[in-house]
C-alpha cells in the first residue's frame, strides 16, 4: 500500500508501481519493427535530415544499413560521427531536429522513427560490444579534458583514436556528466549511460580521474603546464536562485538534484516527494522534475511558467508527455514569495503577468497554490572558478567555431560554452569537434619525417 | 451494375476468377471452401496417371522474396501434381461438381507424352462432369525430368501431339497451358492452335531461384542442405505474363484464340489489365496462398465498380480492348514529344528525382534554385524519359506532359513537329523505306 500523507515521503506507492513507472520511455525496437520502421525511409538525397542533425549522422545511409539486415554497419554509421550515439537516440529533441525536418512529415505528417532506429542500431553494436575503432599510433601528446558529460567524452575518444593520451577530470564520483545525472530516469533505463562510458572508454588511452573538481583540485593553469592540450567540457554546474522570501524553507528543492537523486536510486521508493508539488520553469528540467514528481505518487504537480506555451523551451512531445502523466501546466505565472509554516512550505503566491510592449510585466494579481514541495528549475549557471584569465562573456566560455578559447592551446565546448545549445548532441558534436581541431594544431607543429636514404 | 458472368470457351462461371491448378485446389476440402468464398471457378490441381501417385519432399517446398513491411512480392516453390490417387482426386471432383453446379471445374491433367496415356485418363475425367481440361506443359521441375510438363511445353511440335490426341479423344474443351520458360511464347501458343486447342492459359511458373542461404551457401528453400531451381510466381511475375498474353493475343497466326490469363493477379485491377490484353478470364494461385481466399471479394467488388464507373458493360466490353494498342518499338511515334513536369505544393523534397537524373540519365533536374533546395525541370536537358516519375516516392507529383504540336522542344531548339512518324522511315534507319501512302 502507498500513502497520500502530506508533507514530503519517500514509499507513497506500492513497491511494484515504481517499476513500471519508470520504465523506458520508448520501448527498443525489435527486428521486426525496426525493418518496418526502416522501410519508410526514402533514402532522400543531401537529406533535409541529416543537415537537421547536430552532429551530421548519414542518416539515410545508417537507416538503409538495418533495412538491409546489417545493423553493425549502420552502428558504425552513426558512431562515426557521434559516439554517444547510443545516448542521443535516446535523450536527443528528434521532434525538434532529424524527425522535424524528414521529408515524411510532408507526405503524411508522420516522419520515419530516426531515434528509435539509431537506439535499435546502436543497441546491436554494443550488446555485442562491437568495438569500431582503433588507436592511431602513439603521438606522444597529452590532453586533459574537464568533464567527463557529453561534450569531453566525445572529444577523450576522438583524441584517443587520433593516437593521443588523454586524462578526463570530473567532479562527480561517477562519469557522464548530464546522462548520468541529469537525465529523466524512464529515459535511460538499465544503468545505459554507465555502459556507454564504458563502451567510449574501452577505446584506451583514456584515462579518467574522478572527484577532481576544477578550482578546488587544481586549475586551469595547472593543466596547461601539465598537459599540450586542454579541453573544457564543464557544463552548467550550478542553479539559478529565485531570490524570493521564503526560498530556505524545507521543501524548495533544486530540480536538478531531484533528477539526479532520482537516477542514482535503484529503487525509486526511497526518493521522498510532496504530495502537492510546484515547479517552476518552463524548460526540459521543469519536465523531467514534474514527470517524475507525479510517477513517484505525488497527487498534485503544477508546472507554473512565467511565460505562454510558445515561449517553453519544453519541446511540445514533452509538454504533451507531462500531461499525458496528469501534469497541470500553468502559463503566465510568475514566483512571489514561498509561504511557509514551522520552516516548512506550505505554499507558494504567484504574480499574473503579462506581455507589455514585448516586455514581461506583472499584473498586480495574485493567487496561491497550496504545496508541500517546490521545485526549482529556472536554469543553471556557469561555475567558473579556477579558470584564471579565460575571457567569459554572459557568463560563458568564448570560443570560436572549433572551440577554440581566448589561451592557447585551451579548447572547450558544450553547454558551457556561450551559444551553446542545452542539447546533448550539440555538445557531443563540439566536442568532438574540438578534438579535430586539437589534433590538427599538433599536426601542424609536428616536426615533419626526414627522408633518410 | 456490371455483369461479371464468364462464357470461357463455353465454360460458364459466374465471375472470371478461377483459381489455378495448384495447392489451393488439391482436394474437395479447399475447393468447397474456395467456392463459398465466391470463387468462379477451380482447375483442380494437377492430375497424373493410374498407379502409385507422385511424392512430394518432406522439407520446405516454397521459397519467396518480400518487399516493405515482409509483404510477399514473389514465391517458387518446388511441389510436384497431386500426390493423391488419382481416383480419390475423381471422386471428389465429381461430388463438388454435383455441389456448385453453376461453377467452373477444369482438370488439369499431365500424363507421360504417349497416345495411351491420355486416351487411358480421358474417358476419366470426362466422367466426373468437369467442364473441361487443361494441359499442364508449363511445370518446370521434377515433373520435367521425367519427360512431361515444361519438357513438352518447350517443344512445339510435342504440344501440337498431344492436343490433337486430347481434341480426339474427348468432348471436353482443351486449354494449353504454357509454360514461360521459353524464348518466344508465340511458338507453343501456335503449336496448341495447330493441334486444335480450345484456349491457351498462361503464364505457367518461370525457372527460379529466390534466395541464396549465405551461411549455408544453398539455394533456398533448401531440403537436407541442397536445393533446386522452383517454379517462380506472384505479383513479381505480372509483367513478364502480360507481355507474353499480349503477343499470343496480337500474333496474327493466334489472333483470337481464347487466353486464361495467368501470374501474379492480386488485386482486380491485375485482372482488368490482364482481360484488357486479350484474356477472357484469369486465374489466380499466390494471393490466395497468401490471403486466403476471401481476397476474390475485393476482385468481384473492385472489378465490378470499376467497369460500373467506366460504363463497361460486361467482360466482352474490356477483353482486348488494350491489345491494338500493343505494337513494336518501330512503329513507336518519334515525334511524340513529353517533358517532365513537378508538382511543386506535392513535392516533398526528398531529392530522388534529382540524383537519379543526376546520377544516372540527363542532368536535367535542379537541386537549388537561388540556394534554396528546390527540384525543378530542365526542359532544354529532359529527353522525357519518365525516370524521375517511377523513383518519386509521392504519386502524380510528377507528370509527363505532352508537349503540343508547334510549341518549341528547347531540348533539340526545334518546333514539335504535328506528323506522325517512327523509326522506319527515319533518317538515321539505313534500312528507312518510305512511308506507304
Amino acid at each position: 500500500m502507498g500513502t497520500t500523507q502530506s508533507g514530503i515521503l519517500g514509499g507513497r506507492l506500492p513497491l511494484g508501481e515504481y517499476e513500471s513507472n519508470f520504465a523506458d520511455l520508448h520501448p527498443p525496437l525489435d527486428k521486426h519493427e525496426a525493418l518496418v520502421a526502416s522501410d519508410r525511409c526514402y533514402f532522400c538525397h543531401d537529406a533535409p535530415c541529416m543537415a537537421a542533425c547536430p552532429t551530421s549522422i548519414d542518416i539515410p545511409l545508417f537507416i538503409r544499413q538495418i533495412s538491409t539486415g546489417n545493423p553493425i554497419g549502420s552502428a558504425k554509421t552513426i558512431f562515426d560521427q557521434n559516439i554517444l550515439g547510443g545516448m542521443c537516440a535516446r535523450v536527443c529533441p528528434t521532434e525538434t531536429l532529424c524527425e522535424q525536418a524528414c521529408v515524411r512529415n510532408t507526405a503524411e505528417e508522420r516522419p520515419v522513427e530516426i531515434g528509435r532506429l539509431q537506439r535499435y542500431a546502436t543497441d546491436v553494436a554494443m550488446r555485442e560490444n562491437k568495438q569500431f575503432y582503433t588507436r592511431a599510433e602513439t603521438s606522444g601528446r597529452k590532453v586533459a579534458v574537464v568533464g567527463a558529460g557529453p561534450a569531453g567524452l566525445a572529444a577523450a575518444h576522438r583524441l584517443a583514436v587520433k593516437g593521443h593520451d588523454v586524462v578526463v577530470y570530473d567532479a562527480r564520483p561517477k562519469s557522464g556528466g548530464l546522462n548520468e545525472y541529469g537525465i529523466a530516469a524512464y529515459k535511460s533505463v538499465d544503468d545505459f549511460a554507465q555502459k556507454e562510458v564504458d563502451y567510449v572508454l574501452s577505446i584506451g588511452g583514456i584515462e579518467v580521474r574522478n572527484g577532481q573538481a576544477l578550482g578546488r583540485d587544481f586549475t586551469l593553469a595547472d593543466l596547461s603546464e601539465q598537459y599540450d592540450a586542454v579541453f573544457l567540457g564543464l557544463g552548467l554546474a550550478g542553479v539559478n536562485a529565485l531570490r524570493l522570501e521564503g526560498e530556505n524553507a524545507a521543501g524548495v528543492d533544486d530540480a536538478v538534484d531531484f533528477i539526479a537523486a532520482l537516477r542514482q536510486s535503484k529503487t525509486k521508493a526511497d526518493i521522498p516527494v510532496g504530495r502537492r508539488v510546484v515547479v517552476l520553469g518552463g524548460g526540459m528540467t521543469a519536465i523531467d522534475a514534474a514527470v517524475q514528481a507525479k510517477l513517484l505518487g505525488a497527487e498534485e504537480v503544477t508546472i507554473c511558467y512565467r511565460r505562454g506555451k510558445e515561449h517553453m523551451n519544453a519541446s511540445e512531445f514533452e509538454q504533451d508527455l507531462a500531461a499525458s502523466k496528469g501534469v497541470t501546466i500553468r502559463h503566465w505565472l510568475q514566483p512571489k514569495r514561498i509561504a511557509e509554516k514551522d520552516g516548512k512550505v506550505a505554499g507558494i503566491e504567484l504574480e499574473y503577468t503579462t506581455l507589455e510592449e514585448g516586455k514581461l510585466t506583472a499584473t498586480g494579481e495574485t493567487g496561491i497554490i497550496a504545496a508541500d514541495q517546490i521545485f526549482k528549475a529556472i536554469g543553471q549557471s556557469f561555475l567558473g572558478a579556477g579558470l584564471g584569465a579565460l575571457q567569459l562573456e554572459g557568463g560563458r566560455i568564448v570560443a570560436d567555431a572549433e572551440g577554440r578559447t581566448s589561451i592557447d592551446n585551451v579548447w572547450a565546448g558544450g553547454d558551457c560554452v556561450l551559444g551553446g545549445e542545452d542539447l546533448t548532441v550539440s555538445a557531443v558534436a563540439m566536442g568532438r569537434d574540438a578534438a579535430e581541431s586539437i589534433n590538427r594544431v599538433f599536426a601542424a607543429a609536428a616536426p615533419r619525417a626526414t627522408a633518410v636514404a | 451494375m456490371a455483369d461479371l458472368r464468364n462464357n470461357f470457351v463455353g465454360i460458364k462461371s459466374p465471375n472470371p476468377f478461377w483459381l489455378a491448378s495448384a495447392p489451393p485446389t488439391d482436394k474437395a476440402y479447399n475447393v468447397e471452401r474456395a467456392f463459398k468464398a465466391g470463387w468462379g471457378g477451380v482447375v483442380w490441381k494437377t492430375l497424373g496417371e493410374e498407379g502409385p501417385p507422385v511424392v512430394n519432399v518432406n522439407g520446405p517446398r516454397y521459397g519467396a522474396i518480400w518487399g516493405a513491411d515482409r509483404r510477399l512480392l514473389g514465391l517458387n516453390n518446388i511441389e510436384l501434381i497431386t500426390d493423391r490417387d488419382l481416383y480419390v482426386n475423381l471422386r471428389e471432383m465429381k461430388q463438388v461438381k454435383m455441389n456448385w453446379p453453376d461453377r467452373a471445374l477444369i482438370a488439369s491433367i499431365m500424363v507421360p507424352c504417349e497416345e495411351e496415356a491420355w486416351k487411358a485418363i480421358l474417358p476419366l475425367v470426362e466422367e466426373t462432369g468437369a467442364d473441361g481440361i487443361e494441359l499442364n506443359f508449363g511445370c518446370p521441375h521434377g515433373m520435367s525430368e521425367r519427360g512431361m510438363g515444361a519438357a513438352v511445353g518447350q517443344v512445339p511440335e510435342y504440344i501440337e501431339m498431344v492436343v490433337r490426341w486430347c481434341k480426339q479423344y474427348t468432348r471436353m474443351p482443351v486449354i494449353t497451358k504454357l509454360t514461360p520458360n521459353i524464348t518466344d511464347i508465340r511458338k507453343p501458343a501456335r503449336a496448341a492452335k495447330a493441334g486444335g486447342t480450345d484456349a491457351v492459359s498462361l503464364i505457367n511458373t518461370i525457372n527460379s531461384i529466390v534466395s541464396v542461404d549465405l551461411d549455408n551457401f544453398a539455394p533456398n528453400p533448401a531440403v537436407g542442405g541442397k536445393g533446386t531451381h522452383g517454379g517462380y510466381c506472384g505479383p513479381a511475375v505480372k509483367p513478364i505474363a502480360l507481355n507474353m498474353v499480349a503477343e499470343i493475343a496480337r500474333d496474327p497466326e493466334t489472333y483470337g484464340l481464347p487466353i486464361s490469363g495467368i501470374g501474379g493477379i492480386t488485386t482486380w485491377r491485375d485482372a482488368a489489365e490482364f482481360l484488357a490484353l486479350g484474356a477472357g478470364n484469369v486465374q489466380v494461385c499466390t494471393a490466395a496462398m497468401t490471403y486466403g481466399f476471401k481476397i476474390v471479394q475485393e476482385m468481384i467488388s473492385g472489378l465490378s465498380d470499376w467497369m460500373d464507373a467506366k460504363g463497361h458493360r460486361n467482360l466482352d466490353d474490356i477483353t482486348g480492348r488494350a491489345v491494338p494498342n500493343v505494337t513494336d518499338w518501330q512503329y513507336l511515334n518519334l515525334n511524340y514529344i513529353a517533358k517532365a513536369k513537378i508538382d511543386q505544393d506535392a513535392c516533398i523534397k526528398c531529392g530522388r528525382c534529382h540524383i537519379a537524373c543526376e546520377d544516372t540519365s540527363h542532368q536535367a533536374i535542379t537541386q537549388f534554385v537561388n540556394g534554396v533546395r528546390h527540384f525543378e525541370v530542365m526542359e532544354d536537358e529532359c529527353v522525357g524519359c519518365n525516370l524521375c516519375v517511377n523513383v518519386c516516392p509521392v504519386e502524380n507529383c510528377i507528370t509527363m506532359e505532352e508537349l503540343p504540336a508547334g510549341t518549341l522542344d528547347q531540348r533539340t531548339g526545334k518546333p514539335v513537329d504535328p506528323n506522325y512518324a517512327n523509326w522506319t522511315t527515319h533518317p538515321n534507319n539505313p534500312m528507312a523505306r518510305q512511308a506507304a501512302e
